[in-house]
């Protein structure tokens, strides 16, 4: 039988076009760049080689340094932040809320499916304080409170970034955590009460071992997409003010179309990819060795 | 605040259910009041954190320059200023962009399905070696950020005169999409038995057509669920298209959005905020009949990927 199954002409035939499609978009294009990372131009002026300058310039330059950290103390809170609100979310869908949780389930769910952009926008408005004083001001006006410059400096900015992508995601992870959970035996929660846990020490000792993978999943899956944080910062702060909040993904794009360097910003993406995968990596490490103890 | 009094009442009664699903038969009723009190104070704090901000948004789009400059930021509209949309949709160009998103997403949402479905099928359903090495290599496609294709991809549509198009768009967003849907597609591919193409096979049916008209029916609630997975992916993409957008006329939704303040003069709040509610409730419409779909979809892929 296997005879059909195996035909390898229909199997070039199902899986060509998309591994050609794939291979020509991705693939191929992946190596290129490694290739431009050497070289120093654009493509309307066309390239040079420039050896190994443009890693040279990387360990040296401070916007470099500033965006990686920047980037990395991004992904670190927001990870935090959208994983914790999200497993807090999912324990009250579980426990308080049980059956009738779908209504708000569904509710906190949907900043998920907004368009970033249109969100950035709407929380640059909504956290202003000129032309108009924006909501958020005007709550701080009315317990008396002077109204704050939420994009005047870095560490304001940032929060607001932060607030905004907590907002924009926990639904997200709370319906992840919520399928892990619920994925827990009644028996087993139910013998841990009859031996007398009960609160905080249930969630401890039961329900946060047994909902470990999930949770770790949720970590790298997060990691993985802050890492990459581009269109809600683009819409929310342009990166400002000055480059305070320009992470590794915006200041390749300004590298190579502000200032038409393509090899640099190659050499930027592929610094990117690095930390990307280096990062997966070490949470997936992590996450093995809890499991074994756990 | 408008929008408390129906959210209150909401929550009320998500929160006589549970208390209805409650474990009964418990001493300490005082203790458990208190607890269902405090849910009910958490669940509709929730509620207005995640409703309020596109309620004030949508009655900003609603208001004057002068109502919005001069009023507080709490107040009602004193006029209620639909024609704001209207100046969106054809001076703010939000129509014009709108079409060029459609333009865009649609022929590679089709592509996607069509391609990572048939993939998914030769890599799961049928036999042969180095299919799960195959596998594997549209993998590496999840994790690698996209702006390690850009610069080349930008160079070769240069060349090949596809600058001042919607294929470079097309084209990208095909590529893009490739790997998460061929991995999801194989992963729904699992639960559908061999024995059923056998079957099908030994009727005379060939391999291609077992695909087409047997296997696609089968996994048709798959397809629309990546289907849907794919569609918010694209339409809310703004990397791609801001980089293969150079021409004005091409902007897609995102792209015209974050520059419709520049082309508008600063001063026209009232039709932004109407392009921006055009662009969030168009979204919004589509989770409202298909939520489910899309929250499995979309944690679905999580997990997997």
């Amino acid at each position: 039988m296997h005879r059909v199954l195996g035909d390898r002409r229909a199997v070039a035939v199902l899986l060509g076009p998309a591994l050609l499609v794939y291979s020509l978009i991705m693939l191929v294009p992946m190596l290129w760049s490694l290739g431009y990372a050497f070289t120093k131009g654009n493509t309307i002026d066309g390239f040079t080689g420039n050896g190994v300058a443009n890693f040279s310039r990387l360990l040296t330059d401070p916007a470099v340094h500033q965006a990686l950290w920047f980037t990395l103390k991004y992904a670190v809170v927001v990870t935090v932040g959208q994983v914790a609100a999200g497993y807090l979310l999912a324990l009250l869908y579980v426990f308080f809320l049980k059956k009738a949780s779908a209504l708000v389930r569904t509710l906190v769910f949907f900043p998920v499916v907004l368009p970033t952009v249109a969100v950035g926008l709407l929380f640059q408005k909504f956290f202003q304080v000129a032309p108009q004083t924006g909501p958020v001001n005007s709550l701080l006006n009315a317990v008396g409170i002077e109204s704050v410059d939420w994009f005047g400096s870095a560490g304001h900015a940032f929060w607001v970034l932060i607030i905004m992508d907590i907002w924009r995601s926990m639904g997200f992870y709370a319906v992840l955590l919520f399928a892990g959970l619920v994925d827990i035996p009644d028996e087993v929660l139910e013998s841990a009460r009859l031996d007398g846990a009960s609160g905080l020490r249930l969630i401890r000792h039961i329900v946060l071992p047994l909902s470990l993978p999930v949770l770790m999943s949720s970590v790298i899956f997060s990691v993985n997409g802050t890492l990459k944080v581009f269109d809600s910062l683009v819409a929310l702060t342009g990166g400002g003010p000055g480059n305070s909040t320009t992470p590794l993904t915006l200041y390749m794009f300004q590298t190579s179309f502000t200032y038409s360097d393509y090899g640099y910003g190659s050499t930027i993406a592929l610094l990117l990819t690095v930390v990307c995968l280096m990062v997966t990596l070490v949470v997936f490490r992590v996450s093995r060795r809890d499991l074994t103890k756990g | 605040m408008a929008v408390d009094t129906p959210l209150k009442t909401a929550s009320a009664r998500i929160g006589g259910r549970t208390a209805r699903n409650g474990r009964p038969g418990r001493p300490r009723h005082g203790r458990r009041l208190g607890r269902r009190l405090w849910v009910k104070a958490v669940v509709a704090v929730l509620l207005v954190v995640e409703v309020y901000p596109l309620v004030w948004m949508f009655l900003t789009s609603l208001k004057s320059n002068d109502d919005y400059l001069n009023h507080s930021t709490w107040s009602l509209p004193t006029h209620w200023e639909w024609s704001n949309y209207s100046a969106a949709w054809t001076t703010g160009h939000i129509g014009l962009y709108v079409r060029n998103s459609l333009l865009a997403v649609l022929p590679s949402l089709a592509l996607i399905l069509l391609l990572g479905a048939a993939a998914g099928f030769a890599l799961q359903i049928m036999v042969w070696k180095g299919r799960s090495l195959t596998l594997l290599l549209f993998l590496a496609g999840i994790m690698v950020p996209s702006q390690m294709i850009l610069l080349p991809l930008f160079t070769v549509y240069f060349q090949a005169g596809l600058s001042g198009t919607l294929w470079p768009l097309i084209l990208t967003y095909t590529g893009t999409g490739l790997p998460l849907t061929v991995f999801m597609m194989a992963t729904y591919y699992k639960s559908v038995p061999r024995e059923l193409f056998e079957a099908a096979t030994i009727d005379g049916a060939g391999i291609l057509r077992a695909f087409w008209s047997i296997s696609l029916p089968v996994v048709r609630n798959a397809v629309l669920t990546v289907g849907l997975v794919q569609f918010f992916f694209l339409w809310n993409d703004l990397l791609i298209a801001l980089t293969f957008t150079n021409d004005q006329d091409l902007r897609t939704i995102q792209v015209g959005l974050l520059n419709f303040t520049g082309d508008f003069g600063a001063t026209q709040y009232g039709p932004l905020f109407a392009a921006i509610c055009i662009n969030v409730f168009g979204t919004l419409l589509v989770y409202l009949f298909l939520n489910q779909k899309v929250m499995k979809g979309l944690t679905g892929g999580a997990v997997k990927g």
